[in-house]
């Protein structure tokens, strides 16, 4: 273990539990993080000294929520690098951000030949709002080791889509996208680009500006934050033009029952009673989080994904799936013999939390011509005997099947 | 030995790696599919029926993890020659046993192999989904079924 890897570990209550018995060995951060202890007494706090519904109170407690639930939004502002916080939508997490940006944001502008380009590698929450908002997904191409096809994107942008969406770091084979360069080439087409930043947020420091797009969005829970909330970013001009979302209590400027007006953003995209704690918990540990050394954090896990890689790549029989040039800790393979759900069942036996399935990029499986994969991710507090402990089991999973 | 040792008995692994009566048949009378669109499991499933009820050739197809597999293979065995009434009796006895409810064990023979599923709720539906597959090729009684 790294020496950041085993101070921060001891932050993570979680880790000290068992699972079937043993040591948990939690190696399914893409899915969800665990949390910190500081987030956990946060929330509890919250609930315990300030609790109270926001904006509406003129009592203390009121306040003292609608202080912390402010707090927050300017917290996820200055983690986006965004310009302002009132560009910051609150969401359930980045599935809503983009069902949020399809209804409002897409929508109106929906015509028979409307087209969004994602990627191949795109998980389906960015891949079905789009196509329940009417618009066709197309889908840049990928290559055989889980990178873009840059000069395939290059010529489907040039097809006029009325949006590029694309994942920051893909959850199922860990590339890392040259967003950057994306949006350069989408922009001298005149596209517009959401990225779904879910798998990039816990790994990679953001800055929306230098990135030059329009929406970015990720979810709490994989940050080290709570679940059932989010975050969504959108360019200030596209947000004051975009009609509300949802109706209800909170987007509203006055109501009759003629004519309704509504709240500016991001109010006006925030209908009923939020999840309160879940923000503060998500503006806790986003604090956290920049408090840390993070580079320091990011060079120990290239370093535990290049030892799993490894390690991995001795087991006989183990394909990696994803092996793209630059990668967050994503480790994705298949076993000759042995489907990923008996492989992840029986790690589930000694204690080792890995996933298993199509995580829900069924397109992108069908592309790499197979049915399921297991998935084994890290986060800070992963370290090199939990990769020891995974490989040790595959080892006898292996032997067990053939 | 690791806990879910338990659930991947010898025998499940052996029909998982080879499945019997796995192909499908000439002329069956009675046919279903399943899937599971959480974990991609497919099951295509075809029976011969014969006049006294009694299911004569069992024939299947699909994807699917060990237990999965070897569920629907150790099923084909054990429901040839038997009779509809049989092979739903069979099935209720399947089902108790991996839900871990209170069942014949003896009436079960090799497949009390899966007694370990009901240990791991989320391994249930790989278990039974070739089950259930079965029970509905039977519902339509005589007659060959289309694709569901």
């Amino acid at each position: 273990m790294t020496a950041v890897a085993a101070v921060l570990r001891a932050e993570f209550p979680v880790l000290e539990t068992l699972s079937r018995g043993r040591a948990t060995v939690y190696l399914d951060s893409a899915a969800t993080a665990q949390k910190p202890q500081v987030v956990i007494d946060a929330i509890t706090r919250f609930y315990a000294h300030d609790y109270g519904t926001i904006h509406r109170g003129v009592y203390e407690l009121s306040e003292r929520a609608t202080l912390a639930w402010d707090a927050a939004r300017e917290e996820v502002a200055r983690f986006l690098g965004a310009p302002s916080a009132e560009e910051i939508v609150f969401v359930r997490g980045t599935t809503e951000a983009i069902n949020l940006i399809a209804e409002s944001y897409l929508k109106p502008k929906i015509t028979p030949g409307t087209t969004v380009l994602v990627t191949e590698m795109e998980h389906h929450a960015n891949i079905v709002p789009w196509q329940l908002a009417g618009a066709k997904t197309v889908a840049i191409p990928i290559f055989d080791n889980g990178e873009l096809d840059l000069a395939a994107a290059e010529r489907l942008l040039a097809n006029g889509p009325a949006l590029l969406a694309v994942c920051h770091v893909s959850n199922a084979l860990g590339t890392v996208n040259p967003v950057a360069e994306l949006v350069r080439m989408a922009k001298r087409h005149g596209v517009p680009v959401l990225i779904d930043g879910a798998q990039a947020a816990p790994h990679l420091p953001i800055d929306v500006q230098a990135l030059g797009c329009d929406f970015y969005c990720f979810s709490g829970h994989k940050v080290y934050g709570p679940t059932g909330i989010g975050a969504l970013w959108v360019r200030g001009e596209l947000l004051k033009a975009m009609p509300p979302y949802q109706g209800g209590g909170d987007m509203i400027d006055r109501v009759t029952f003629e004519h309704t007006t509504f709240a500016r953003a991001p109010g006006r995209f925030e209908a009923g009673t939020p999840h309160i704690a879940g923000a503060l918990g998500l503006g806790v540990a986003l604090q956290w989080l920049q408090s840390l050394d993070r580079a320091a954090i990011h060079h120990d896990e290239l370093e535990l994904l290049a030892y799993g890689t490894g390690l991995l790549g001795e087991i006989p029989g183990l394909r990696l799936v994803g092996t793209a040039r630059e990668k967050a800790g994503i480790l994705t393979f298949v076993i000759d013999g042995v489907h990923p759900h008996d492989i992840a069942s029986m790690l589930d036996g000694d204690g080792v939390c890995i996933r298993a399935g199509h995580h829900c990029t069924q397109p992108l499986h069908h592309r790499l011509g197979l049915q399921a994969t297991a998935r084994a991710s890290l986060a800070m507090y992963s370290s090199r005997a939990d990769l020891e402990t995974l490989a040790h089991g595959l080892v006898r999973i292996q032997r067990m099947f053939n | 030995m690791a806990a879910t040792d338990e659930m991947y008995q010898a025998v499940i692994i052996e029909h998982a790696r080879s499945p019997r009566n796995y192909q499908p048949l000439a002329a069956p009378t009675h046919h279903c599919d399943g899937r599971n669109p959480l974990c991609g499991d497919e099951v295509s499933l075809d029976l011969v029926i014969d006049a006294d009820s009694k299911i004569t050739d069992v024939g299947f197809q699909g994807q699917g993890c060990a237990i999965s597999k070897a569920s629907v293979s150790m099923m084909t065995a054990a429901i040839k020659g038997k009779t509809i009434a049989e092979a739903r009796e069979l099935f209720d006895r399947f089902h108790a046993l991996v839900t871990g409810e209170p069942t014949d064990e003896a009436a079960l023979g090799k497949l009390v192999a899966f007694k370990g599923v009901a240990a791991y709720p989320m391994r249930v539906k790989c278990a039974t989904m070739g089950w259930h597959v079965m029970k509905e090729a039977l519902t339509e009684n005589g007659e060959r079924r289309t694709e569901d």
